[in-house]
């Protein structure tokens, strides 16, 4: 069966400066890869580039999803497609509130996909129904995205956009980063439940304990720009125990 | 350099002396008015159309934009009429009373003159000034409220349509009333409108006014508003410049308030080749309240100016005004904006901001703001921005699934809903959202 998420010798620069160096990763349907690495090595450059941000420049390689190249779709062709990254810095927009903005990108992506667009009502339903799960307030709904969230309640909010897109590739970029004990608990639930035979996840993070609520299937350490060794979800213990100061040199 | 010397003549002017001449004696009016209309021709042809010298104009060199006078309207025959049929539904989920202006002539028979409201009344302007009601005559004159601008000058002098509306003391009209101004004819013309509001003490009322064309592409509106309030009287006025591609449209408001007075005033432009809106407020009464806001949504090579100028001859008055213009292409919006703090006008609270949204790199803004404060007593500020749309902004939305356009629109929308969400009836907000809306998605082409 061929993976979902095909990155091949994929390289990027941004003003000029190379980030990614050849990164290679196959994720199979219903898998779960982490990627841990040390700050600046690249990895949410890998998640900005996956999303389609223009920013960068891709000077290399192929991302294939579902066998299709998106490296040369919009942003938001690649999210109809069925890629969502949950930012590690989710942006505030005053004046759009956060309901418009979710019935904007929610009939967006049916749109495109030739679904029918759902009826406000329906959207309303479904947007309460996920937010209750993970205990957002709805009052946060009135209230233009992200504009003066937590940084807790942010990645809360990635997670409801998340569910509601109900995604077939999730990247999340530290969406661990933030949130109080009980709140990581809340969210990596909502990951749980997203996770299915045919949807595919890569959660970056720089902490294990994320990994003891979304067990990863796949463990990748990056650093430099690329993909320096891949393990088991172990190699989440071993880093935590001895850091990454043996793949900073190796990569060197 | 003698900067007063008369400039020479153009076409225009002399289109427009060659016009005085012709039909002066004819426009409405007792003797009084005619002498007043006179006395202001006379300082229309002593100067000629401001240009860019004369700084009031300095970013709108009118001479430019009017290289020709076109013939005053005739007035509208049974077509023109039957087409402004189509006009002002903008506001129709409202069902304000309509009053209708084809080519800027008073059509009562397509006006809603029924069943006025208790202590309202409405006169057409020219049955006004024929009967010589001096306080009619008295506003037309106040100077003050220009400041000796030609541009209203020369509305005094060829002002032939409009109406003059009175709302007694205490009187709360519930249903706003509505100014249709269609454009109607086939041939490009000049056309001269003028009206008057006046609130009686503790009297409300919500004046709407839209402008727009079924006729030519091409024509000159000037429109003039004198407003005056009694004591704690409160007026919304929302103005819809919805003109036709190559006209060019100047509109004067002046307005005086009276202690407690309330003034709101809004107006959309996304019309016209160019549209000067200038307002000229005189806070005459102690703790009178105004608020001026408006939203320019240009492209091409549109050019809308705001110029305003706002008297603090009273004290403990409060103004705010916020502008804010979206400009594609290579359009250009002015925003010159004039606070006055009188001696005597301590605790005044006035606050002035100007932003802009440029969505291309040849659009263009420019910004005068000006205080001229004369008591020591108060809180006076102003601020002007100007910038592109947020590209982190739009990534966000497009990662989202929002395709490239609409995200560009929602943080247009979200850009002038400040301007648009301050407006008090409902009804008006939602029908100018829907303006929004409307012209956004005829951007997408
Ligand atoms: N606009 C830019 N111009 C130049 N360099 C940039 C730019 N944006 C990012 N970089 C650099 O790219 C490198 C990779 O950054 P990136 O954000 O991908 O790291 P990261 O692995 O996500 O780090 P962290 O763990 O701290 O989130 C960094 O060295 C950063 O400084
Ligand atoms: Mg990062």
């Amino acid at each position: 069966m061929t993976p979902l998420l095909q990155i091949k010798n994929l390289q990027a620069e941004i003003a000029g400066k190379k980030i990614l160096h050849g990164v290679n990763l196959d994720i199979g349907k219903g898998e779960v890869h982490a990627i841990m690495g040390p700050n600046g090595s690249g990895k949410s450059t890998l998640s900005y580039v996956l999303a389609g941000k223009p920013d960068y420049d891709v000077t290399g390689g192929e991302v294939l999803l579902d066998g299709a190249n998106i490296l040369d779709m919009a942003a938001d062709e690649r999210a109809a497609a069925g890629l969502f990254l949950a930012f590690q810095y989710p942006l505030e927009i005053p004046g759009v509130t956060t309901m418009t903005f979710l019935r904007a990108a929610l009939n967006a992506q049916r749109k495109k996909r030739g679904e029918p667009e759902l009826s406000s009502p329906e959207i309303l339903r479904r947007v309460r129904t996920e937010a209750e799960k993970l205990g957002i307030d709805p009052e946060m709904l009135r209230r233009p995205v992200n504009v003066g969230f937590s940084g807790g309640e942010k990645k809360r909010a990635e997670t409801l956009q998340m569910s509601l897109l109900e995604p077939r590739v999730c990247v999340l970029d530290e969406t661990d980063s933030g949130l109080d004990i009980d709140a990581l608990k809340v969210v990596a639930d909502g990951v749980n439940r997203l996770r299915s035979p045919d949807r595919s996840m890569i959660v970056i993070t720089h902490y294990q304990r994320l990994l003891d609520y979304i067990v990863p299937d796949v463990v990748h350490v990056f650093s430099k720009g690329h993909i320096v060794r891949t393990g088991g979800k172990e190699l989440a213990l071993e880093l935590e125990a001895n850091g990454y100061a043996e793949y900073v040199e190796e990569a060197a | 350099m003698n900067m007063e010397a008369r400039p020479v003549r153009t076409a225009a002017d002399e289109a427009f002396i060659k016009a005085f001449a012709e039909v002066g004696a004819d426009l409405p009016g007792s003797a009084n008015v005619k002498a007043q209309r006179a006395a202001a021709f006379g300082r229309f042809e002593a100067c000629g159309l401001p240009t860019r010298r004369v700084e009031q104009w300095k970013y709108t060199d009118l001479r430019q934009f009017l290289r020709e006078a076109r013939p005053l309207a005739a007035p509208p025959g049974a077509v023109e009429r039957q087409r402004a049929n189509d006009a002002g539904r903008a506001f129709a989920a409202i069902k304000p009373r309509r009053l209708v202006f084809v080519d800027g002539t008073f059509v009562a028979e397509q006006s809603d003159l029924t069943k006025l409201d208790d202590g309202l009344t409405i006169t057409s302007l020219a049955d006004a000034l024929a009967a010589g009601d001096a306080e009619v005559v008295k506003r037309i004159s106040d100077s003050n409220v220009s400041q000796g601008d030609i541009a209203y000058a020369l509305n005094t002098a060829f002002m032939a349509g409009g109406v003059v509306i009175a709302v007694e003391a205490g009187k709360h009209i519930a249903r706003p009333i509505h100014l249709v101004f269609a454009n109607c004819a086939e041939k490009p013309a000049s056309i001269f409108v003028r009206s008057q509001v006046s609130l009686g003490a503790g009297a409300r009322l919500t004046l709407l006014e839209s402008h727009e064309a079924f006729g030519a592409e091409e024509y000159h509106v000037n429109s003039a508003i004198n407003v005056d309030l009694g004591e704690d009287a409160e007026l919304d006025h929302v103005k819809l410049g919805s003109d036709a591609a190559a006209a060019i449209h100047v509109s004067t408001t002046g307005a005086v308030l009276a202690a407690g007075a309330r003034l709101r005033d809004f107006a959309l432009t996304s019309g016209g080749a160019m549209v000067r809106n200038q307002l000229f407020v005189t806070c005459n009464g102690t703790g009178a309240i105004v608020d001026l806001r408006g939203a320019n949504l240009l492209k091409n090579r549109q050019h809308a100016d705001t110029t305003l100028v706002l008297d603090h001859a009273s004290p403990g008055c409060q103004s705010r005004e916020l502008y804010k213009s979206v400009l594609d292409d290579t359009a250009r919006a002015v925003f010159q904006g004039k606070i006055m703090v009188r001696r005597k006008a301590q605790k005044t609270d006035a606050r002035m901001m100007s932003q802009a949204l440029l969505l291309s790199e040849t659009a263009e803004t420019d910004n005068k703001p000006e205080l001229e404060i004369f008591a020591d007593d108060v809180q006076c500020g102003h601020g002007t921005t100007c910038g592109a749309l947020d590209e982190k902004m739009k990534f966000y939305l497009m990662a989202r699934g929002i395709p490239a356009d609409e995200a560009e629109a929602l943080l247009i929308k979200a850009f002038l809903g400040e301007v648009i969400d301050g407006i008090s009836s409902e009804g008006v907000r939602v029908a100018l959202s829907a303006i929004v809306d409307a012209t956004m998605d005829a951007r997408g082409h």
